[in-house]
């Protein structure tokens, strides 16, 4: 059992505030990921559960233990990190065996751990060898090995494949995450890439400017951002955001813009007048020769089995998944059709989802929003209602 | 805007050879991407071109001229390199107008400030003319780099991997304009990189170096639907072809010369089946689709599978492959050239 709980935890550093008002549960054998963009305040967070930063106020438990003013040496977590930190002067074995021999454990028992955890990671073959020759993944590979090799609670991630070339990193998130699996050990991950996240987490915490804005599974987030700032950092080509300015009345299931009405989440308030963003994946994008929201095609990029389409409108580019066979020419004029259920609606000032377009929503999404409620990320009366 | 022919180019560096007997016909207006891992001898071939190397064998022709013996200047070429490489006491209007202020060129001051203006509007680079280049973001002055070889309209551009610093959202921004600049200046460019994705995505046509050799020319879709071989097939897609020896299949429906299967991951069905061969280990849900892996007979499947599919890891499936490519010995493509026929679908046991 390792569970881990943040209460109102909070960072400052002098006059900044890295991390603002955190309230969240990461489960036994869950693996969670802090996601954001850099200075969000994802590292800071995994620092403090791991005991290498101490929270300016709210408190920190694992296993229903209070841990908050204790070092790192006595959480019993394991860590790794972006750079290998591997001592160059041993080989994979000793590597791996450094911190139970720290430890003071049994010389015979060092051994039996190393082999287990070198089968684990299939590195069985690079033991005797010096860690200096070794490649990028390989590298990776052991300073993992050196973090599982002791019975830790948690294991804390810090980019740990930002260093790796491109399919060197797929390769291993799939190793990462069945390793994970393997050991049933909770795994806390930090990462700015959105790919990583979304192919390896139970849950994820999208995190901006210091604030928790969402935390859900990866469907869930990638369904149902809670906020513009998740709607925009999931997913890849980005949700197309348009801004348009609007009143909303209870009801409405349409916007205005461009001459064409576009469908949007049903509203079950009215709203006064205001800057708000209608929000659409490239795969809920249809291409109609008529009608629609008008555009020119600026390009298309083929991916194999399907293709991006650029398309210029006046209210903003907009990127659409399609097939790859279908053709289309650059600079042709062209409609574009939002798909009715998958549109998304945002207060472009609060950031805030608008509408009742969630559905199975994950319940500690909303306590993570009511718990950043101090940066104006609260609730929309309409989907408090709802 | 010219064309580029190279005939039969060799080059060696000591015992090293870097690129053999490479043949390549570049069209006026043609992106042509050149794909390949580090020493494959993309960045060598690229240099040859601008003459920063020279040929052992072959010759090389740039607008019709033998430039083969050429030095680099009289070439008439623009190279971008990977690290922008700008004057950095210069503002981005001076940077941009460097080349043209060249003591050959002898233009006038209005015909530098107007060629200037409309290059920094090609690149978006316009509101910012007057800061200084240490100003700009890494976009920014990866743009500016761009926009200087540019400007002086040479007859090729030559770019190495100019997009490789950038992170990842200014990249897939970049990529479209860069290709949307080159159609509009009917430029001729060559690029090399290693990412499939910008070969994918901007060439008119990539060409796959191998150790040194140019290994197959097409366009994105004819080398994804129809690679030479199986180590063609593997470089581009993105999760990675599946490659199955034909003995996991235990097939008699296969031609005899087939050694091996290449599935791509849409080319994969599984079908929930709880006495199926296959195990499923990991689900990577990216939002738009899933990535199923599925253990099966002592290796990994990487399958394409929609969004919604609830296929959980542990669970037991059947797989079906269909629209396959069959591979021989040597790893050839056995219906290179032909039209692949139809053949029924394939379901593992």
């Amino acid at each position: 059992m390792s569970e881990i709980r943040l209460e109102k935890v909070e960072k400052r550093f002098a006059d900044f505030v890295a991390v603002r008002d955190s309230s969240f549960v990461i489960h036994d054998r869950e693996f969670f990921v802090l996601l954001g963009p850099s200075g969000c305040g994802k590292t800071t967070t995994l620092r403090m559960i791991a005991g290498l930063e101490f929270p300016s106020s709210g408190t920190i438990s694992i296993d229903n233990e209070d841990v908050t003013s204790k070092g790192a040496d006595e959480r019993d977590i394991g860590f790794v990190f972006q750079l290998f930190a591997l001592y160059p002067h041993m080989n994979v074995r000793q590597n791996i065996g450094f911190p139970l021999r720290c430890q003071g454990v049994p010389r015979a028992d060092i051994a039996r751990r190393v082999d287990e955890v070198a089968r684990l990671l299939g590195i069985e073959a690079l033991l005797d060898r010096r860690v200096a020759g070794l490649s990028g993944g390989d590298s990776q590979r052991v300073s993992l090995g050196r973090a599982i090799v002791r019975d830790a609670k948690a294991f804390m991630m810090d980019e740990p494949l930002g260093a790796l070339d491109a399919e060197m990193r797929e390769r291993m998130c799939g190793e990462l995450r069945r390793l994970h699996d393997r050991i049933g050990a909770t795994t806390v991950y930090v990462t700015h890439d959105q790919v990583e996240a979304m192919a390896m987490a139970d849950r994820i915490a999208v995190m901006n400017h210091g604030v928790v804005d969402q935390i859900g599974s990866p469907m869930d987030v990638y369904d149902h951002p809670a906020t513009l700032h998740v709607a925009g950092f999931i997913g890849s080509p980005a949700m197309n955001l348009l801004p348009v300015s609007a009143a909303l009345a209870a009801g409405q299931r349409e916007l205005e813009l461009g001459g064409t009405r576009l469908p949007i989440p049903l509203q079950t308030d009215a709203l006064s007048e205001r800057a708000l963003v209608i929000g659409v994946r490239p795969e809920h994008v249809e291409l109609v020769g008529e009608g629609g929201l008008r555009g020119q095609v600026f390009g298309s990029e083929y991916l194999g089995t399907v293709q991006i389409i650029t398309v210029n409108t006046p209210h903003g580019q907009v990127k659409v998944r399609a097939d790859s066979a279908l053709a289309v020419t650059p600079d042709a004029p062209i409609g574009l059709q939002f798909r009715a259920d998958r549109t998304h609606l945002f207060d472009a000032t609060s950031g805030a989802t608008l509408g009742a377009a969630r559905t199975g929503a994950d319940s500690s999404t909303s306590s993570a929003r009511v718990a950043s409620g101090t940066r104006g990320l609260h609730i929309a009366p309409s989907v408090a209602h709802g | 805007m010219a064309e580029i022919a190279l005939s039969a180019v060799s080059k060696s560096f000591g015992e090293v050879r870097a690129l053999a007997d490479v043949t390549l016909h570049v069209a006026n207006g043609e992106f042509v991407v050149l794909l390949g891992p580090t020493g494959a001898g993309k960045t060598t071939l690229l240099r040859l071109i601008a003459g920063l190397e020279t040929a052992d064998a072959g010759s090389l022709f740039i607008g019709g001229r033998d430039v083969t013996q050429q030095s680099p200047a009289l070439r008439d070429v623009a190279f971008v390199f990977q690290r922008y490489s700008l004057y950095p006491h210069l503002s981005v209007f001076d940077n941009l107008a460097f080349p043209l202020r060249a003591p050959v060129r002898r233009l006038a001051p209005d015909v530098v400030r107007a060629t200037v203006e409309k290059t920094a509007a090609l690149v978006r680079i316009a509101h910012k003319l007057q800061t200084p280049v240490t100003k700009l973001s890494g976009g920014e002055m990866q743009r500016v780099a761009i926009g200087r070889a540019l400007v002086r309209q040479p007859s090729v551009y030559l770019m190495d991997e100019p997009l490789s610093s950038l992170d990842a959202k200014l990249r897939a921004e970049l990529r479209l304009e860069l290709k949307h600049i080159q159609r509009d200046l009917g430029a001729t460019i060559v690029y090399v990189t290693h990412d499939q994705t910008e070969a994918m995505t901007m060439a008119s046509r990539i060409g796959i170096l191998d150790h040194g050799r140019l290994v197959q020319v097409g366009t994105a879709r004819e080398i994804y639907e129809n690679p030479v071989s199986a180590e063609v097939a593997a470089r581009l897609g993105t999760p990675r072809i599946n490659l199955i020896p034909i003995e996991a299949l235990a097939s008699d429906a296969l031609p005899a010369a087939a050694a091996t299967v290449g599935a791509r991951t849409e080319h994969i069905r599984l079908a929930a089946d709880p006495s199926g061969p296959g195990t499923v280990t990991l689900v990577e849900h990216l939002g738009n689709e899933s990535h199923v892996h599925v253990e099966l007979g002592g290796r990994e499947l990487v399958c394409l599978a929609e969004p919604r599919r609830e296929l959980a890891s542990g669970s037991r499936v059947a797989v079906t492959l269909s629209n396959f490519l069959l591979f021989d010995r040597a790893g050839r493509n056995l219906d290179l050239g032909s039209a692949r026929p139809a053949r029924s679908d394939l379901v593992f046991a």
